[in-house]
Order: C-alpha cells, then sequence, then structure tokens
C-alpha cells in the first residue's frame, strides 16, 4: 500500500517548477557570484533577481532581505544579531518572547540569557497559544531589546496577531520580530501590514528545498552578523550564496504567495471535515489551538491517556505518515513546552497528533485516515 | 498454506547478534521492523549503560536503514524502573541475589514489547538470542539450547510460557557466534566493534555494589560475620555484597579459609564457615514455570543449572504444586544461590525453571566432605 504523506507542516515536496528553476545553477551557471569575472556575475544577477522577486511579495526593499540556510538560521541572526546590538547601542537587556516560540527562537533565547547575561521573560498566552497586546504592552520596557512573537504556530496552528503585536513594538521603539516559517505557505506576508521588523522564512516549508531560507531586516534596525567571513548579504551573513537553492526558494515563495489569496486546493474545507470527523468519532479528544485562527491545513489534537509516541508508530505502520508535539525518535516522550504552555495536563499532553494537509493531499486520503484512526488511537490508548 | 507475508518485529539492541537476526528475517522473506527498547539508567548516566545509550541506537537506526526495514524506539523506562530495577534491589534487601534478566525476558522483552508488536499487527518478536525452538508432534513450544553451547542464552528464556513462545522467533540460535560475527559481514552490516558484555544493562559499566550503594543505600548495612554456632568473626559491609560460596574478601584473619555459607537478612548476619560446611545437595523452587504448560506427572532426571555462568549438575527434580519444585542433586554444591534461577534441561530442551529460595532458617549443616 503506498503510504499517505499528512505532515506538510514537517515539510513539503520541492514543486517541479521549482526544481525546473534550480537546474541551470548547478553547471550551468555555476559560478561564484561574489566574483569579478562573468561567470560570477550571472550567478550574481540570479541571486539579486530572486532577492527582487521576494523583496516584491513581501512589500519591502532589496536591501532588506537576508539569505540564509534556513528558518532556524534566519531564526538565530534575528534573535542574537538584534540582541548584540541593542545592548551595545542603547544597554537594552530584556527579550520578550511567548512561550510557544520554535525552538529556533526560544532555545536561541535560553543560551542568551544564560551564556550571555540577558534577562529573558515568557509572555503569557491563552488557551489558544494567543498573545493579547494589551499584556505585551504592560511588559514592554526601556531596556526591552527586542520582541519575538511566532505568526503561525507549528504545533498547534494558531495565528497571532502580529500586526497588533508590532504597532506596540513600534510605539514603544522596539524591535519586532516574527517567526514566519509556517505561515510563508498560507499566509500574505506584507512586512509593512504586519508591523514587523524582522521576519524569519524557511523554504522547505513552502514547496521549496531544504536548505534555504531569508531574513527580512527592516532598515534601520540594530543588528550585527553571527556568522562573519567574507562580506555577502550586505555584511550580515558570510558564506558564499547557495544560488540554485537561493533561485528556488524565490520561485516556490512567488508561487505560495500567489496561491494563498484564496484556498486553490480547498484544504481549509478538507481539514475541517477531518476535525469534525476527529472529534465526533473519537472520546476524550480535543482540537488544540484557535477553532477558527488558524492555518488552513493544520488539524492538532491531544488525546488523553494516549501514547502518542505508540499512536504515530502505529498510524506508519498503517500506511499514515503523521507527526506530534509529544513524540521523539529516542523514544523519549515528553509533553512539548507549546502543549504545556497553553496549560494541557501531562496525560492529555502526552497524547497529542498533528495531521497537515497540502497540495498532493486528496479527499480519498483523508477518508482513508478517518477510517483507520479511532482503532488505532483505541489501541494506543493505555488501559 | 497462507500467502500473507509474515510481519515480525525485531527487537535492536545496535549489537551485532540483533542486527544478524534482523537481516537473516529480511533474508527470509519476512515484513520485518526494527524497534529499540528504551530501558532505563541511572540519571546521568545514560551515556555510559552497557545497552541502549544513544550511540547504540543510532547503530540500529543505521542497521535498519542499511536493511531498508522501519525502526522505531519503544520507551520502557517506567515500567523497567518498576519491574525490574525495583526487583533487583528488592531481591537484595532480602538477602537474595537476584537475576534481573529472566525477570526483564518475562515482563519488558516477551511482556510489554510482544504487546506492542501485536499491536503493531505482528506475527512474531524475534530476538538476537542464541537458543532454538522446535514445536513437538502435540504442537507444544519446545525452547532449546543454542547449537553454540558457549553462547547459549535459554538460562535467561526458560522463564516463558506457551503463549510467548508461540510467538517468539530465535534467527540466530542455529548458528555458532563466529558464524554470526561472518554473517554479518556478509550482510554489510555496520556493528560496533566492541565485544558483548555479560554485565547487567542497567549498571552503566559499573560494579552492582556501587550501583546498589548509590540507589539502595538500605542493602549496604554493615553487619556481624558469625560462624554457624553464632560465633562473632567480624564486621560485613553489607549482605548485599558478598556471594554464596565467596571465599576471598571477607577481612577475617583466620586459620582456615572461611566461606560465605549463607545470609540472614533479618538478623543482618553473613554466615560462614569452613570448606566442610560449604555444600548442599537440594533445593526448593518456587515461582516454577514449566515450559510445556504444566508440571510432569512425576520426579524427572535433569541437568540443573543453578546460575547463567554454572556448569550443569545432574539431579532429580520433583513438582510440588503447580509452581514449587524441589531438587535433589547427586552430588553437593557449593554456591546454590537464592534468588538465582534453577533452570532444568533434558539434554537440549529446557524442561522450566524456578526461583531458588532461601533454606529454612534451622536447617542443619550437612555431614559431607
Amino acid at each position: 500500500m503506498e503510504k499517505i504523506y499528512l505532515d506538510y507542516a514537517a515539510t513539503t515536496p520541492v514543486d517541479e517548477r521549482v526544481l525546473e528553476a534550480m537546474l541551470p545553477f548547478f553547471g550551468q551557471t555555476f559560478g561564484n557570484p561574489s566574483s569579478v569575472h562573468t561567470f560570477g556575475q550571472r550567478a550574481e544577477a540570479a541571486v539579486e533577481t530572486a532577492r527582487e522577486r521576494m523583496a516584491a511579495l513581501l512589500n519591502c526593499q532589496s536591501k532588506e532581505l537576508i539569505f540564509t540556510s534556513c528558518g532556524s538560521e534566519s531564526d538565530n541572526l534575528a534573535l542574537r544579531g538584534v540582541a548584540f546590538a541593542r545592548r551595545e547601542k542603547n544597554g537594552a537587556n530584556h527579550i520578550l518572547i511567548s512561550p510557544v516560540e520554535h525552538h529556533a527562537v526560544s532555545v536561541t533565547a535560553e543560551q542568551l540569557a544564560r551564556l550571555h547575561g540577558f534577562e529573558l521573560e515568557f509572555l503569557p498566552v491563552d488557551e489558544h497559544g494567543m498573545v493579547d497586546p494589551d499584556d505585551l504592552a504592560a511588559r514592554i520596557r526601556e531596556d526591552t531589546a527586542l520582541v519575538s512573537v511566532i505568526f503561525a504556530n507549528n504545533e498547534i496552528g494558531t495565528i497571532n496577531a502580529i500586526a497588533a503585536l508590532g504597532a506596540v513594538c513600534q510605539a514603544r521603539g522596539v524591535p519586532f520580530h516574527s517567526d514566519a516559517v509556517q505561515a510563508a505557505a498560507h499566509l500574505r506576508l506584507d512586512v509593512q501590514a504586519l508591523n514587523v521588523d524582522l521576519l524569519s522564512l524557511g523554504a522547505h516549508k513552502f514547496y521549496g528545498p531544504k536548505g534555504v531560507g531569508a531574513l527580512y531586516v527592516r532598515s534601520g534596525t540594530p543588528i550585527v552578523p553571527i556568522q562573519t567571513g567574507g562580506g555577502q548579504e550586505f555584511g550580515l551573513r558570510a558564506g558564499t550564496s547557495n544560488v540554485p537553492y537561493i533561485v528556488g526558494m524565490a520561485q516556490a515563495f512567488e508561487l505560495a504567495q500567489r496561491d494563498s489569496n484564496g484556498d486553490p486546493a480547498g484544504l481549509a474545507a478538507l481539514r475541517d471535515h477531518l476535525i469534525g470527523c476527529v472529534l465526533e468519532t473519537i472520546p476524550d479528544a480535543r482540537l488544540t489551538g484557535h477553532p477558527s485562527r488558524r492555518l488552513s491545513n493544520h488539524a492538532s489534537f491531544v488525546f488523553k491517556g494516549v501514547d502518542g509516541n505508540a499512536l504515530l508508530t502505529m498510524l506508519d505502520v498503517a500506511g499514515f505518515a503523521c507527526s506530534s508535539g509529544s513524540a521523539c525518535k529516542t523514544g523519549l516522550p515528553e509533553p512539548s513546552e507549546v502543549l504545556t504552555a497553553i496549560g494541557l495536563p501531562r496525560e492529555w499532553a502526552l497524547g497529542s497528533l498533528r495531521v497537515t494537509l497540502g497540495r498532493q493531499t486528496t479527499a480519498g486520503e483523508v477518508e482513508a485516515f478517518l477510517n483507520r484512526l479511532p482503532e488505532l488511537v483505541s489501541r494506543a490508548r493505555k488501559a | 498454506m497462507s500467502t500473507h507475508t509474515q510481519r515480525v518485529v525485531v527487537a535492536m539492541s545496535g549489537g551485532v547478534d540483533s542486527s544478524v537476526a534482523a537481516a537473516l528475517l529480511v533474508e527470509q522473506g519476512y515484513e520485518v521492523i526494527g524497534i529499540m527498547l528504551r530501558l532505563w539508567s541511572e540519571p546521568g548516566l545514560e551515556a555510559f549503560n552497557r545497552c541502549c545509550t544513544p550511540e547504540s541506537m543510532a547503530l540500529a537506526r543505521r542497521v535498519a536503514a542499511h536493511l531498508g526495514i522501519p525502526f522505531y524506539a519503544l520507551d520502557v523506562r517506567g515500567v523497567f524502573r518498576e519491574t525490574i530495577v525495583q526487583f533487583f534491589i528488592d531481591g537484595y534487601a532480602q538477602g537474595i541475589t537476584p537475576n534481573p534478566c529472566g525477570q526483564c525476558n518475562r515482563h519488558i522483552r516477551f511482556g510489554s514489547l510482544l504487546q506492542y508488536a501485536l499491536s503493531l499487527e505482528a506475527d512474531f518478536l524475534a530476538t538476537g538470542h542464541y537458543a532454538r525452538l522446535r514445536q513437538d508432534q502435540q504442537g507444544r513450544y519446545q525452547l532449546l539450547r543454542a547449537t553454540d553451547r558457549s553462547k547459549d542464552q535459554s538460562y535467561v528464556l526458560s522463564v516463558l510460557n506457551q503463549a510467548q513462545l508461540a510467538r517468539a522467533l530465535f534467527p540466530i540460535g542455529e548458528f555458532p557466534k563466529s558464524e554470526v560475527r561472518a554473517l554479518a559481514a556478509r550482510f554489510g552490516l555496520p556493528v560496533a566493534q566492541r565485544s558483548d558484555s555479560q554485565d547487567l544493562c542497567f549498571l552503566a559499566g559499573g560494579d552492582y555494589r556501587d550501583f546498589l550503594r548509590r540507589n539502595a543505600p538500605h542493602t549496604a548495612v554493615p553487619g556481624p560475620i558469625q560462624t554457624r554456632s553464632g560465633k562473632v568473626l567480624g564486621e560485613h559491609q553489607g549482605l548485599a555484597f558478598y556471594t554464596i560460596g565467596q571465599r576471598k574478601g571477607l577481612g577475617i584473619a583466620a586459620t582456615q579459609p572461611l566461606y560465605v555459607l549463607d545470609k540472614d537478612p533479618h538478623t543482618n548476619t553473613l554466615i560462614v564457615g569452613s570448606r566442610d560446611e560449604l555444600g548442599r545437595d537440594e533445593l526448593l523452587a518456587s515461582g516454577v514455570n514449566w515450559i510445556a504448560g504444566q508440571p510432569p506427572p512425576g520426579p524427572v532426571r535433569a541437568q540443573v543449572k543453578i546460575r547463567y555462568r554454572a556448569r550443569e549438575a545432574w539431579g532429580t527434580v520433583t513438582p510440588l504444586g503447580p509452581d514449587k519444585a524441589h531438587v535433589q542433586f547427586d552430588a553437593p554444591l557449593r554456591d546454590i544461590t537464592p534468588g538465582q534461577l534453577a533452570v532444568f534441561y533434558d539434554g537440549e530442551v529446557v524442561l522450566g525453571s524456578g526461583t531458588i529460595m532461601m533454606p529454612p532458617r534451622n536447617e542443619a549443616p550437612l555431614d559431607k566432605a
């Protein structure tokens, strides 16, 4: 039996059109964009064209877009680069993040606190993982170096009110970063409308290749590079440009942003059908994340008293690839910080399941999944 | 005859035995799934455990990838700590020398893991144990020693029942160890170069005494060393640190060599005596598991192993009810140790096994030389 992929939030296959756009840059136009000669010039032109295309879609200037190796690197550059610059320039020592961030933000912030003496504070969130702009306004200080709140949550799908949060930061003169890695495939990203100073992207979440990402940095934001060396990326990120992947990312981004205005794949309807069925047919099941302000392809559940690791294994053996906020490849399931932060008791949090749809998902696949899931949840439920 | 491909879960450790077992099953046409158990280790010492370190899990994963089979990890830390580690500690507290490996096979490998395998709709659970299975003419399962006597692990599998054996596969039991290594090379399996250790898996390469000192200090309470007649000769460091038949390390100056005869947990006394006093020619076993499913109708002649590494000794095994047995040895043994498994063999076949009980408190000493 063909395996069915329902884990688009983890990664996506590279779109054919993206692969096609990339190929000439492996063998044909292979030069180093930093070189003086025409081999380099052609490669540089391709990188700069990619930059322009993405900047136009993001509604920012070319020079405000930095290419990186992935979303995590973008998060690292945003957090460290701005924290150190703000401390040096303004004596700012305080970092505010939500408790439901991706590890690339939270672990980086924790290291800044532990090794570099920053004061790390977590914003409160409601049971859907949303940050209230009033809570942010109350906690933002004179010495806040930056604020970081994830746009669309990878684990529970909730979409934060980024524009409102950004407005608060803007009023107080504090740089605002948002991890938009998960959001890029489904939501229109206009950095002006969003009121962000920094925005992280990772290509492999929007049908581009793994190994390339980007960081929007609003002009005037204090930031120092964390990867230093040659002067690439306006001196903010050393390293020879990954030309084919950058070209691929721009192509993928264009396709994704063009589609994000509607819901051409009809994923939201399919996803809503899935959620409805699961909550109806499986006892002691809850939807996590906001019921309506959530990513159009994203369904996440917790099942009381279920071993999440066992459920994922059974699903895989049965032919369905999903993921969870509490499973671990090495067999040490711990409830995720996100599920704990939204107040889920351990007994529920250990039984989490994330099902995310994508461009290749069919109604038949979802039906097959819904047919098998109740029995598997029941088997994975402890006595 | 069914054409349905049979699904087997293989318990993998990253070691050469379970890796070759998996490779053989793939070659034989089974649909194989590799699962590694995440067992308990002392906090902070995970990387030093003999088994199931993150390194060995990475190795098992590579073997699975090489064989093209799926690989999953199963967390049994909690149940392992409660049923195996606690059993180990409790045994020493009671003055016996427990064998946790038998417990683990019965409750963890062919307990929790077998249940998990069945929930994945597997037909069998396979391990890399050196042992063999047969069915007799009535269709009952028989557990046999491995072909390679020096590696035979039927001792620790003697605790399994018919239901468990019906679902078991031991692919490497037919092969000598040397051939298993050759098979690993033939299959091109990435395997660790370190040799197999016989130490308990959760001891993190340390001594069981240090483990007990850290985790069960109540088993390390000093007390008197006495002769059978009650004469106090010195002080022991904790009953757990001595084994029956032990001669060295008593810390007593004496005119003749002294041997550990017995332990009395109620008075925390270590009882020692001369060589003449050492030796018993019988034992009582409890919690007896008869592989065939019920005890034999009467006494049977058997070769009995009183420890994993002991040589078999001939004796007569008499069932006492459904779960006890008496063993009368042909000749006295010096190191019958309460808490260990006594395993009864009829040639290659394992008849069953039971846990050696403490002798009755006021047993008269033997006057056999």
